[in-house]
């Protein structure tokens, strides 16, 4: 299959072409809005019942045994493993299991991790080995995103969001065989919670809807709690055929990191000031509210702002949503909002919050951003601030595809929350490294700019014209409101226009889906250019 | 927004307000590409202290072409030279002065002599490339106890002079006292430089506050500028460039009272009345003409109108 895919392509309502079919991944409908899903029936799927284990009365599932566990577990080649990605960048499991899987001959396998985090350079080794065969991911970055990008796998890696693999896994798109999830606090039952351990990570919010879907559900942990584990479970022993206890699951120094600080770069401190500008403008910020924003570059520095004003204002929130860092958590303990809903801890700070304040809440990725279940939480979010790589003059948003057209970021929870937010806000310099961040348009669209309501860089607000209110009101306040083409214009007056990027259009190496399942665009076959 | 001067015996005000002067060190290009975005009313891009012997040549160079060829919106540019004490001073001017800047800062003005030095240096330059004689201003730098003893001299050594400026960390080195956080020090220093710049007609402008992190602290001394006169203060961050606007903000209280002497005013002289008179109290020439200034102040703050202050 690699040179020629032949794959049949239908453009989308975005003008993007995505393939109709995937050998190995199936049939897929191409975008059309982003709440068109309501639209039409949506049918309970035709999944296979999870096989119901008869419980033995106290029956030991711990073992130290890798090879054990995976025999016991009955996986096969061609079958599919999930992991989660709450200890980041100090994730042992996914590499041991990986290794072991390896050493125990399979081949063919589906990887489907909730997310690769930058330091897994060496799951591109286990694509070359045939170990792994196909990836679901959120995102992929480093050694990962080159090879696939350089056309390594020859079945296209297909990329969610948050939601949408929720989604994927709840109605049967990505069924699961086994689960191996990490649990830096575990008993011998299997009941486990990220809130403690020596590897803390917070939140198990993406293993949670792992460990109700897969069909086998092995935990793997570095410590094991007395029996019962408390005084908070985050996956109960119910959902978990196995313990499986190994010397270390992680590295405590690269999960907990230390406390993200605002940023003091002055041009991100800007762009925060023009971005809280337009929040306060918006008239969203009052009794009751709920935010989302990021823990790097600009985005703290927003909610400094966002929290200086509920001070003065005596404004209470109502809850912040999201990947939780310290300092939302800060906002929390001093009463600027009344709860905190956490899929995800980025920071130390957050790691052992959960069992002091009953108000800051564990929340599954479903109850996260999962379009399809009954009412997630980003659907009832009225501000989110985003990061972004690129954006287009029609406000699509690429938070995957690097300069150089190699696939190196995550789209996370971006697309759900900039959904369901009643603003959802785009932070970015309006350059980087001499490269303009708006583009005629991004190599990959990944959230659809009909979802986005502005992007704010250090140079002016761009409003989304479908915004007339918020333009309106944006105006009204005497902020920098400018055309995005102008803004274009501007930054390409200092910059000039760099070269795109050379794809292989007849080879794609990676889809990104929509929350809904239908596709927003397909990634290329990077061409690499001719040293001199 | 750069005005040029037809002849050298004028000296108008700016239109442009000054309440903010943005130093960036000039070899820094990736900070002076972003200067439009900070919001500050002017930016100094500086040669002196912000860099090293080393990188004068390539500073001045970088500098000269960013003047030239960068759009700077509405902030208004102005340059700091190297003193009439070091071997740059010349070079720096013969480079910068055809990239046509509003002003150039010229750092230890000593003496009149220094500025009238800075002022014919100036002017050949300007002759040699056909530029407007008087064109590019002249900020004076007092950085020394002879230097503020020299203010009003200085102030009116050359037309080209718009503005003094003090320089507060040499001079309190060269008083040999500490610079303290509420700067009693310094308290001489500025009312000399303020008085000196209003009797000549110029702008004052007030020296840094150092420490980023002390925003309070700030706060402080940039309240102080305004109360003692000076027309702007200079910031070595963009953080305080907010703060520093803010010092600046004119009370409401003030701005309507203002806003009712201008209404008044202006009836009166429909009306033909020399005398006019607000909330039962005489008002005069100089209080009208503070009144327009407060006006113009407020605007910067979105406030066109009495309605606008809330």
């Amino acid at each position: 299959m690699n040179g020629g895919q032949n794959l049949k392509m239908v453009k989308n309502s975005l003008g993007r072409d995505i393939p109709v079919e995937i050998p190995g991944l199936g049939k897929f409908e191409p975008y059309t809005s982003p709440f068109a899903y309501l639209e039409r029936p949506i049918f309970a799927p035709a999944r296979e019942r999870r096989p119901i284990r008869p419980g033995t009365p106290r029956r030991d599932k711990v073992t130290d045994d890798i090879k054990k566990a995976v025999e016991r577990s009955g996986l096969e080649n061609g079958m599919t493993i999930s992991f989660h990605h709450h200890l980041r960048n100090g994730d042992a499991v996914i590499p041991t299991i990986l290794k072991a899987l390896s050493e125990m001959g399979f081949k063919d396998l589906s990887l489907a991790p909730s997310s690769l985090p930058d330091s897994h350079d060496m799951v591109a080794d286990f694509f070359r080995n045939g170990l792994v065969s196909r990836l679901f991911s959120s995102g992929a970055r480093g050694a990962v995103g080159k090879a696939i990008s350089s056309g390594e796998l020859d079945v296209p890696v297909l990329l969610r969001s948050h939601g949408g693999r929720a989604r994927a896994v709840e109605q049967g798109d990505l069924p699961i065989d086994v689960a191996f999830l990490a649990a830096p606090l575990c008993d011998k039952y299997g009941n486990m919670t990220g809130s403690g351990g020596r590897s803390a990570c917070g939140s198990l919010g993406y293993a949670q809807v792992d460990a109700r879907h897969a069909r086998h559900v092995i935990a793997v942990t570095d410590e094991l709690a007395d029996y019962p584990l408390r005084p908070r479970i985050s996956v109960p022993q119910y959902l978990v055929d196995q313990v499986l206890l190994v010397d270390s699951i992680g590295d405590p120094a690269k999960i907990a990191t230390g406390a993200a600080r605002i940023s003091r770069n002055p041009v991100d401190l800007r762009i925060a000031r023009n971005a809280f500008d337009l929040i306060a403008a918006s008239g969203l910020l009052t009794d009751g509210c709920s935010f989302q924003v990021g823990a790097g570059g600009a985005s703290l520095a927003v909610a400094a702002c966002v929290k200086d004003y509920m001070a003065e204002k005596h404004i209470k929130g109502g809850f912040g949503l999201g990947g939780m860092s310290g300092y939302m958590i800060e906002m929390l303990e001093q009463g600027y909002f009344q709860a905190m809903f956490d899929v995800q801890s980025f920071d130390s700070a957050v790691t052992n919050s959960m069992t002091r304040n009953a108000n800051h809440m564990e929340i599954d990725v479903s109850c996260y951003a999962n379009p399809f279940n009954k009412g997630c939480v980003a659907h009832n979010l009225d501000i989110v601030v985003l990061a972004a790589l690129d954006v287009d003059a029609d406000f699509n948003v690429d938070i995957q595809t690097g300069h150089d057209g190699v696939l190196r970021g995550a789209i996370g929870g971006h697309p759900d929350t900039a959904a369901g937010a009643k603003l959802s806000i785009i932070v970015a310099p309006s350059f980087r490294g001499g490269v303009p961040t708006v583009k005629e348009s991004v190599t990959t669209v990944c959230t659809p700019g009909e979802t986005v309501d502005a992007l704010v860089t250090e140079r002016g607000i761009c409003i989304n014209p479908r915004r007339e209110d918020l333009i309106k009101s944006a105006r009204a306040a005497r902020l920098p409101v400018k055309d995005i083409r102008a803004l274009k214009a501007e930054v390409e007056n200092l910059t000039g226009v760099p070269d795109s990027p050379e794809f292989d259009r007849s080879r794609v190496v990676a889809v990104v889906e929509n929350r809904d399942g239908t596709l927003l665009d397909s990634v290329y076959k990077v061409r690499e250019r001719k040293k001199r | 927004m750069k005005e040029k001067n037809e002849a050298m015996t004028v000296t108008p005000p700016r239109k442009h307000s000054c309440r903010s002067m943005l130093y960036m060190p000039g070899n820094n290009p990736g900070m002076i590409q972003h200067v439009p975005a900070f919001g500050a009313d002017s930016v100094l891009l500086d040669l002196e202290d912000a860099v090293s012997e080393r990188e004068k040549d390539a500073a001045r160079r970088l500098v000269s072409h960013f003047v030239r060829e960068v759009d700077f919106g509405d902030t208004l540019v102005t340059v700091r030279v190297n003193g009439a004490d070091t071997p740059w001073l010349e070079k720096d001017l013969e480079e910068i002065i055809p990239s046509g800047p509003a002003a150039v800062r010229v750092p230890k003005c000593h003496s009149p002599e220094d500025v009238r030095h800075a002022d014919e240096l100036i002017s050949r330059i300007e002759g040699e490339h056909g530029m407007p004689l008087g064109g590019v201003r002249i900020h004076a730098m007092l950085e020394t106890a002879h230097g503020i003893e020299c203010a009003y001299e200085i102030a009116r050594a050359s037309d080209r002079v718009e503005a003094l400026t003090l320089g507060g960390q040499d001079l309190t080195a060269d008083i040999g006292v500490q610079k303290t956080r509420d700067g009693v020090e310094l308290f001489y220093a500025r009312g000399r430089v303020v008085m000196a710049a209003k009797a000549a007609g110029l702008m004052a402008f007030d020296t840094v506050w150092t420490d980023i992190d002390d925003v309070e602290g700030l706060r402080a001394e940039a309240k102080l500028a305004v109360q003692m006169g000076f027309t702007g203060k200079a910031a070595i961050h963009p953080t305080q460039i907010e703060v520093i606007h803010e010092a600046y903000r004119p009370d409401h209280r003030e701005l309507r009272r203002a806003f009712r002497i201008v209404d008044a005013a202006e009836r009166a002289k429909r009306e033909g009345k020399g005398v006019i008179s607000v909330d039962g109290r005489m008002v005069d020439g100089p209080i009208v003409v503070r009144a327009f200034s407060l006006i113009e102040l407020g605007r910067l703050y979105g406030i066109e109108e009495e309605a606008d202050i809330r």
